[in-house]
C-alpha cells in the first residue's frame, strides 16, 4: 500500500487525544504531537494540501475519519423521527413486527431554509453514521434535512417498496420518490423551504441522479442542486468490483465463515498483546498504524461486510415476497425463531447470485425480452447520460482511489461534469465523507 | 359410565371438528412449506460470529420487551430530560455518576490484582471528586489518568470463568450468565458502601432523595448510550448485538484471542 505524505499525516496524529492513549501508544502519540507543533508553521505554506491522512483505499474504507478530524457538529438539534405509512394495507409478517413504516431522520430550522433529501449507501439506514454526520452539518449551516434509508436496507424493502425486490434503479427511484413526497407531506405544514436538494452517497449517490431525473417529469420538488458522493456508474460492475475483493481471502468468497473467525482471532491477539483500556477508537487506530491487517485482509474484510448488509436486504425481500429462496416457501417466522442459519445462507449468496437467480427471473417477467446485458447497461449512469449532461444541477464528489470506480468510470464523471466534478486523492470508499473538508465542500455545494 | 363416555366421545368429536373447520376457515396459513432454493446444508465453511445462546428463543422474546419498554418507558423519558436540560447540565450529571461508578472500576481493578490501574483509578476518584467539584468535572483525564472500565463480571472473566449462555436481561439488555452475576456483585458492593456512608442520614425525606438519585442515574446511563432495538432495520440485528457484546466483554477481560485452537 502506497504511504502518505509525512507532514499532515504526523500533524492528523498529533491531534489524537492524547490523554485517553494507553501505554506505547500514548509515547508514540506524544512525539507526533511535538512534531505536530514543530510542523504548524508549515502547513501555512501546504494549506492547499489535501489534509485526510490514511492514504491506503481498504484502510480509509474500513476506518473512515478519525474523530479529531472531523468538524465540530451540534450535539443538540431540532430533530423528528417520522415513520412514513406508504403502504397502509401492506402486511408484515410476525417477525417484522418491530417496523411500523418507513423510518426518515428530520431535522428542521425555525426559519425558511433549503431542504435537503439524503439517501444513504448500501445496506444503511436513515441513522447510518455518515448519514447523521451530513445531517448534522447540513443543519448546523441553516438546512432543513431529511434523511432516507437506502432501498437495500431491510426497512425499505418491508414498508418503502412498492415491488419488496430492490435492484431495479428505475423502480428503487420510484420508491424513493414516492417515499420523499409522504414525507414532505408530513412536514410541509410545520417548515419554510426556499428550495428543494437531494444528495446521497454511494448507490444512494447513483440513485440520487435517477430520483433528479424523475423529478424533471413529475416536478413536485424541482431540485435545485443534486450532490453525488461517491456514486457507483455501473452499480453491477460496483457491486461486482465489492465482490471481488472476496477473491483476495484463502479459499474465496465460500469461505468467508473461516476467514471471519481468523481475522477475529487476529484482532483479540492484538489487543491482548498491547496495553489497551478498551476497544475504542485508540484501539482501532493501531490496528491500522501496526498493520494487523495486510491489504488482502483489509480487502477481504470490506467484501466481508458488504455481504453481510446484502445478506439482510436478501433475507428481507425473501421473507416479504415467500420466494423461497433461502427460507422456505410458506414458512411463517415467529419472533423467538433462530435465524441464525438464513444469515449463514444469506451472507454465502454474492450479489452475482442474487442478481442471477433472484432478480433477473422477477425483472424479466415484468419486461419479457429484457436480456441480462441489457439490464446491466439500464442501472447505470451512462443510461441517462443525456439528461446528466443537459442539467447544471449536479455535482460529484469522489476520490481517485476509491476502488469502486475504474479509471474509465472516473474519466466519465470528470468528462460528463467537468467542474462540478470534484476529487479528492485520496479516502477510499466513502471513509473521507466525514473528514472536515469534504463535509464543508458538501455544504457549500447547496449554499 | 357410559353417559361419561358418551360425553368425552362428544367432546372429543366437536375437538375434531373444531379443528377441522379452523383449518378451513384459515387454510391460506397453512400451505405446506416448501424447501428453500439455498440452505444450509450447501455450505462448506465454518460458522462465524458464534456465541454459545442456548436460551435464543427466551432471549429473542427479552429483546423484543427490552424494545417496547425502550420505546414505551425509558425513551420517552430520557428524551424529556434531554429537552428540559440543557447540554452542559446533562454532561456534568453524566460526569457525576461516572465517577461514582469509579468505586466499581476501583475495586474490580484490584480484585484484578492490577496495581497501576487501581491507582489510576484511584487518582482519578481523588481529582475529580475534588478539583472536579465533586465529579462534575474530569480534570484527570487531562492529566493523563484515563478511565479503566472494570466490572465483576470482567473480573470474573479475567479469573478464566467462562462467559456461559448469552442472556437478554429484562431492561439492562445484553449479558450473559457470568456478567449477570457479576452485575448482581456490583450492585452489592455499591449498596453495601452507601449503606455504610449513607450520604442523606437524617434527611426527612431520605428515601425520596435516593429514589430520585436512582431514577436519575438510570436515566442518565440510557442517555449515554446510543443504541437503540432494532433501529439498524437489519433482519440479523440479534446476531450482530449479540456478537459484539459478547466478543468485546471476552477481549477486554483477555480471554479472547489466547487459545490457538480456537483459531482453526
Amino acid at each position: 500500500m502506497q504511504r502518505s505524505n509525512p507532514a499532515p499525516r504526523l500533524q492528523s496524529a498529533g491531534q489524537l487525544p492524547a490523554d485517553r492513549a494507553p501505554g506505547t501508544f500514548a509515547r508514540l502519540v506524544g512525539v507526533f504531537m511535538l512534531a505536530g507543533l514543530l510542523l504548524t508553521p508549515l502547513q501555512l505554506w501546504a494549506a492547499e494540501e489535501y489534509g485526510y491522512p490514511i492514504a491506503g483505499a481498504y484502510d480509509a474504507t474500513i476506518l473512515g475519519t478519525p474523530a479529531n478530524l472531523r468538524p465540530p457538529l451540534p450535539t443538540k438539534m431540532r430533530v423528528r423521527n417520522l415513520v412514513l405509512d406508504i403502504f397502509p394495507d401492506r402486511d408484515r409478517p410476525p417477525i417484522f413486527f418491530y417496523d411500523d413504516g418507513l423510518r426518515c431522520t428530520f431535522a428542521y430550522q425555525k426559519h425558511p431554509a433549503p431542504l435537503v433529501f439524503l439517501i444513504a449507501g448500501t445496506g444503511a439506514s436513515d441513522r447510518a453514521a455518515v448519514q447523521i454526520s451530513m445531517l448534522k452539518a447540513l443543519y448546523q449551516a441553516g438546512f432543513h434535512v431529511i434523511t432516507l434509508p437506502s432501498p437495500t436496507n431491510a426497512n425499505f424493502v418491508i414498508s418503502g417498496s412498492r415491488s419488496r425486490v430492490p435492484g431495479d434503479l428505475y423502480q428503487d427511484s420510484e420508491d424513493l420518490y414516492r417515499a420523499m413526497e409522504v414525507a414532505w407531506s408530513k412536514v410541509k405544514g410545520d417548515i419554510e423551504v426556499t428550495s428543494f436538494n437531494l444528495s446521497g452517497y454511494s448507490l444512494g449517490g447513483t440513485e440520487a441522479a435517477f430520483v433528479a431525473r424523475l423529478d424533471r417529469e413529475r416536478k413536485v420538488f424541482n431540485f435545485r442542486k443534486v450532490l453525488m458522493i461517491d456514486p457507483a456508474v455501473s452499480v453491477f460492475h460496483s457491486a461486482s468490483r465489492i465482490e471481488e475483493l472476496l477473491n483476495q481471502i484463502p479459499g474465496g468468497s465460500g469461505k468467508l465463515g473461516a476467514f471471519f473467525n481468523r481475522m477475529l482471532y487476529k484482532f483479540s491477539e492484538f489487543y491482548n498483546y498491547g496495553n489497551f483500556v478498551g476497544i475504542d477508537d485508540n484501539f482501532l487506530y493501531a490496528v491500522y498504524q501496526e498493520k494487523v491487517f495486510s491489504p488482502a485482509e483489509a480487502a477481504g474484510l470490506i467484501g466481508l461486510t458488504f455481504r453481510i448488509n446484502l445478506a439482510g436486504m436478501i433475507f428481507a425481500s425473501d421473507v416479504m415476497t415467500n420466494s423461497g429462496y433461502v427460507v422456505p416457501k410458506n414458512k411463517v417466522l415467529k419472533v423467538g425463531d433462530s435465524l441464525f442459519d438464513y444469515l449463514m445462507v444469506s451472507s454465502h449468496l454474492s450479489f452475482l447470485d442474487y442478481f442471477e437467480e433472484y432478480f433477473l427471473p422477477y425483472y424479466q417477467e415484468i419486461h419479457p425480452g429484457a436480456t441480462r446485458e441489457q439490464v446491466i447497461s439500464y442501472f447505470d449512469l451512462r443510461s441517462i447520460e443525456g439528461y446528466l449532461k443537459s442539467s447544471s444541477q449536479f455535482g460529484v464528489m469522489a476520490n481517485d482511489n476509491d476502488f469502486i470506480l475504474t479509471a474509465e468510470d472516473r474519466d466519465y464523471l470528470k468528462g460528463i461534469f467537468g467542474e462540478r466534478a470534484k476529487f479528492y486523492p485520496r479516502g477510499g470508499h466513502l471513509g473521507n465523507l466525514e473528514y472536515k473538508e469534504n463535509l464543508a465542500y458538501m455544504v457549500d455545494f447547496f449554499k | 359410565m357410559r353417559i361419561i363416555r358418551i360425553k368425552c366421545r362428544a367432546i372429543l368429536i366437536a375437538c375434531v371438528v373444531a379443528t377441522l373447520t379452523a383449518c378451513a376457515g384459515s387454510g391460506a396459513n397453512i400451505r405446506s412449506e416448501i424447501p428453500p432454493r439455498h440452505s444450509i446444508s450447501e455450505l462448506r465453511d465454518e460458522p462465524f460470529a458464534v456465541v454459545y445462546d442456548p436460551w435464543e428463543g427466551f432471549n429473542r422474546h427479552m429483546y423484543k420487551f427490552d424494545f417496547y419498554f425502550d420505546k414505551y418507558l425509558f425513551l420517552p423519558a430520557v428524551r424529556g430530560y434531554e429537552f428540559v436540560t440543557p447540554v452542559f447540565l446533562q454532561d456534568r450529571i453524566s460526569n457525576f455518576y461516572n465517577n461514582l461508578a469509579e468505586v466499581r472500576n476501583f475495586t474490580n481493578n484490584v480484585f484484578q490484582l492490577k496495581g497501576k490501574e487501581s491507582a489510576k483509578t484511584l487518582g482519578r476518584f481523588l481529582t475529580n471528586s475534588t478539583i472536579g467539584l465533586g465529579g462534575l468535572f474530569d480534570p484527570a483525564s487531562k492529566l493523563g489518568l484515563e478511565r479503566s472500565y472494570q466490572d465483576f463480571g470482567k473480573t470474573l472473566g479475567y479469573w478464566g470463568v467462562d462467559s456461559g449462555p448469552y442472556l437478554v436481561l429484562p431492561i439492562f439488555g445484553p449479558s450473559s450468565v457470568r456478567d449477570t452475576g457479576g452485575l448482581m456483585v456490583d450492585s452489592g458492593i455499591t449498596y453495601g458502601i452507601y449503606t455504610l456512608v449513607d450520604p442523606f442520614r437524617g434527611a426527612d425525606n431520605e428515601f425520596a432523595i435516593t429514589a430520585g438519585l436512582e431514577t436519575l442515574n438510570a436515566i442518565d446511563t440510557r442517555h449515554q448510550q446510543s443504541f437503540r432495538y432494532y433501529e439498524s432495520g437489519f433482519p440479523f440485528e440479534y446476531y450482530m448485538v449479540r456478537f459484539i457484546y459478547h466478543e468485546k466483554r471476552e477481549i477486554e477481560s483477555g480471554k479472547a484471542g489466547k487459545d490457538k485452537a480456537n483459531q482453526q
